[in-house]
């Protein structure tokens, strides 16, 4: 059980142009990605990259969260910040490249949660700590979690790789 | 119980028999597809390969396709250095089915691909470009993944943890009226199902109007697919899916059709008739937003954009000509044409379309993926608005987060570059039939 403050808010389909705008795709290391973190919603964007947002605060949000470009830098800008992003779906292609890269996500499909919040999230639900209400977790479609414990998919492909030479 | 058709590609995939709903799988990959993000992928694909004591090579060389496109000629060094490093990539590794920036064979990838026989029916398709869905037009089971995950495909030659996804039947019967295209369809699909809607599931496009359509409207179909969230969508390959591989694409050797099960499970069919379809529009700031185009008719219109993956072939090109041919561009209103290749910009020069439109006031710039996703050429003002034929209308998209970008078809943008504001292409600003 961690507990964590919700410091932004959104509703549904947020796209990942949203989440990374598509005139910083050209910066593609994850060490450089986080610096442009929703970088249309200024106020925020300058709280990240001023350290005002703690490692492990959350981003709550509705439906189909990283709709849209399959860009990864989305994914590895917000993990740059160690964000928890809470939502109640999350888009295809973002969930994959979260978990790839170890962004850690919360699918909650009924959540409830405002700004400035404290969540207690669990491995099966989670409780609003502010307005005493709790919400189920679904959980990780279950083929994710072998890229989960090897720590990223990098590292999984990795030993996936030695593990063929070491057969051949 | 029989199979969809993505069941059975997969199931040829893994070498089983056969695939259900929901089985996790890892299918050998045909085509491994890239853009400008590729400079990424081999960051990450280095990555894997470190302390391994293994040489970085990728399984299979021919199975890799790489395309400039989203920002070219480069918009700035930092592209032109990225562009440039997988440019030496490609070299060493010997990949050939590499397109640089170039008029003869460059372009967008999801133009290029298909018009160089890259994509076969039954095949897997995966590109690190959530538009990859497009590949579905000729039969082919294609999605989107990130640049991570495309390392991991080069190292191992396969996709790993996917789900059989689900397939939603759409079902279209009757035929368009004129001036009602195939991006009409997919808007009022996405409209209809939800920027979420066909989340883990392909759309398996079926019916009389599907049947008479060219592949070039089965790739708008299959491209928007993913805007209502599906993994892929897909035209179960016909005639007509071979009639383009042979003579558009060259492709001599034998192909095969794999259709569906007539008792092929699927989760939802929808059901619509393209005889009562009228022009749609999507509305600011969600792909979902669509409504019918007279009621939105009369909206000023500062630029209008006509290409991209969605709707830059040549019979989207044509159909704009002639409706701008002999007239004029309305003053306000700026109009650009991307071609999605070298090949259809050829094409639409030979047939006298560019000059048609370059005469009436547009802009006709290099192919590419140009201002469609807002990082390179017609970036657009504060509180102005776009019209387009691209496939996002996200908050930001063009560039700009205090403007705002309608979709929409070739026909409805051409008609409205003529009034500047959004007009149904069937009156007012529509040319006479021929």
């Amino acid at each position: 059980m961690s507990k964590a403050r919700v410091v932004l808010a959104l509703g549904d389909d947020v796209s990942t142009d949203q989440i990374y705008p598509g005139r910083y795709m050209a910066t593609v290391l994850p060490t450089e990605t986080p610096q442009f973190a929703f970088a249309d919603l200024a106020a925020f964007n300058a709280l990240l990259k001023s350290g005002g947002v703690g490692a492990g605060s959350v981003v709550v949000a509705g439906r189909n969260f990283g709709c849209g470009s399959s860009r990864e830098q989305a994914v590895s800008a917000l993990k740059g910040h160690e964000l928890i992003i809470v939502a109640k779906s999350f888009a295809r292609i973002f969930l994959q490249n979260a978990v790839n890269l170890g962004l850690r996500l919360v699918e909650a499909p009924d959540v409830a949660a405002s700004e400035g919040d404290d969540l207690a999230i669990g491995l099966t639900e989670l409780t609003n700590l502010t307005t005493g209400r709790r919400f189920g977790i679904k959980p990780l479609p279950p083929a994710r979690q072998a890229v989960t414990e090897a720590g990223g998919l990098i590292a999984y492909t990795r030993s996936r790789l030695v593990g063929r030479g070491a057969a051949a | 119980m029989g199979m969809t058709v993505v069941q059975k590609i997969l199931a040829r995939a893994t070498g089983r028999s056969m695939v259900a709903i929901g089985d996790v799988v890892e299918p050998a990959v045909d085509l491994a597809m890239s853009h400008e993000n590729a400079a990424l992928v081999i960051n990450q694909f280095l990555e894997v390969y470190q302390g391994t004591g293994l040489e970085a090579r990728p399984w299979d060389p021919t199975k890799i396709a790489i395309i400039f496109d989203h920002r070219v000629p480069a918009e700035s060094s930092k592209t032109a250095t990225n562009q440039k490093k997988v440019r030496e990539f490609v070299a060493a590794q010997g990949i050939a089915k590499f397109h640089d920036i170039r008029g003869d064979e460059g372009g967008i990838c999801h133009q290029v691909l298909p018009e160089n026989g890259y994509v076969r029916p039954g095949q897997v398709v995966v590109g690190t470009d959530s538009h990859t869905t497009s590949h579905g037009a000729l039969g082919a089971f294609a999605f989107g993944i990130g640049a991570t995950e495309m390392a991991s495909v080069w190292a191992l030659g396969c996709a790993m943890n996917v789900e059989v996804p689900g397939t939603i039947k759409v079902e279209v019967d009757g035929s368009l009226s004129p001036f009602v295209t195939p991006k009409d369809l997919i808007l009022q699909v996405v409209g209809k199902l939800g920027a979420g809607g066909a989340t883990f599931h392909v759309l398996e496009f079926h019916g009389e109007a599907i049947r008479a359509m060219p592949t070039s409207g089965r790739l708008t179909l299959c491209n928007m697919s993913v805007e209502a969230g599906a993994t892929s969508g897909i035209v179960p390959a016909d005639e007509e899916t071979l009639r383009y591989l042979r003579q558009e694409a060259g492709i001599e050797e034998d192909l095969e059709q794999l259709t569906p099960d007539p008792d092929a499970p699927y989760e939802r069919v929808v059901t619509l008739d393209a005889s009562k379809l009228e022009p749609q529009v999507a509305c600011p700031h969600t792909v979902d937003n669509v409504r019918p185009v007279s009621s939105v008719a009369g909206t000023k219109v500062h630029q209008v954009v006509i290409g991209s993956c969605t709707n830059g072939r040549l019979d989207d090109i044509a159909i704009a000509a002639r409706l701008l041919k002999g007239r004029k561009v309305a003053r306000g209103t700026r109009m650009l044409v991307f071609p999605a290749s070298g090949r259809i910009y050829q094409q639409a020069v030979a047939a006298g379309y560019v000059s048609d439109l370059m005469q009436a006031g547009a802009v006709v710039m290099n192919a590419g993926c140009g201002p469609c996703l807002g990082v390179h050429q017609g970036a657009l003002g504060d509180g102005e608005v776009a019209l387009s034929t691209t496939n996002r209308n996200f908050k930001g998209r063009m560039g700009n987060p205090a403007s705002e970008v309608y979709l929409c078809s070739p026909a409805v943008a051409a008609a409205s570059a003529l009034t500047g504001v959004i007009t149904d292409p069937r009156n007012g600003g529509g040319a006479p039939h021929e």
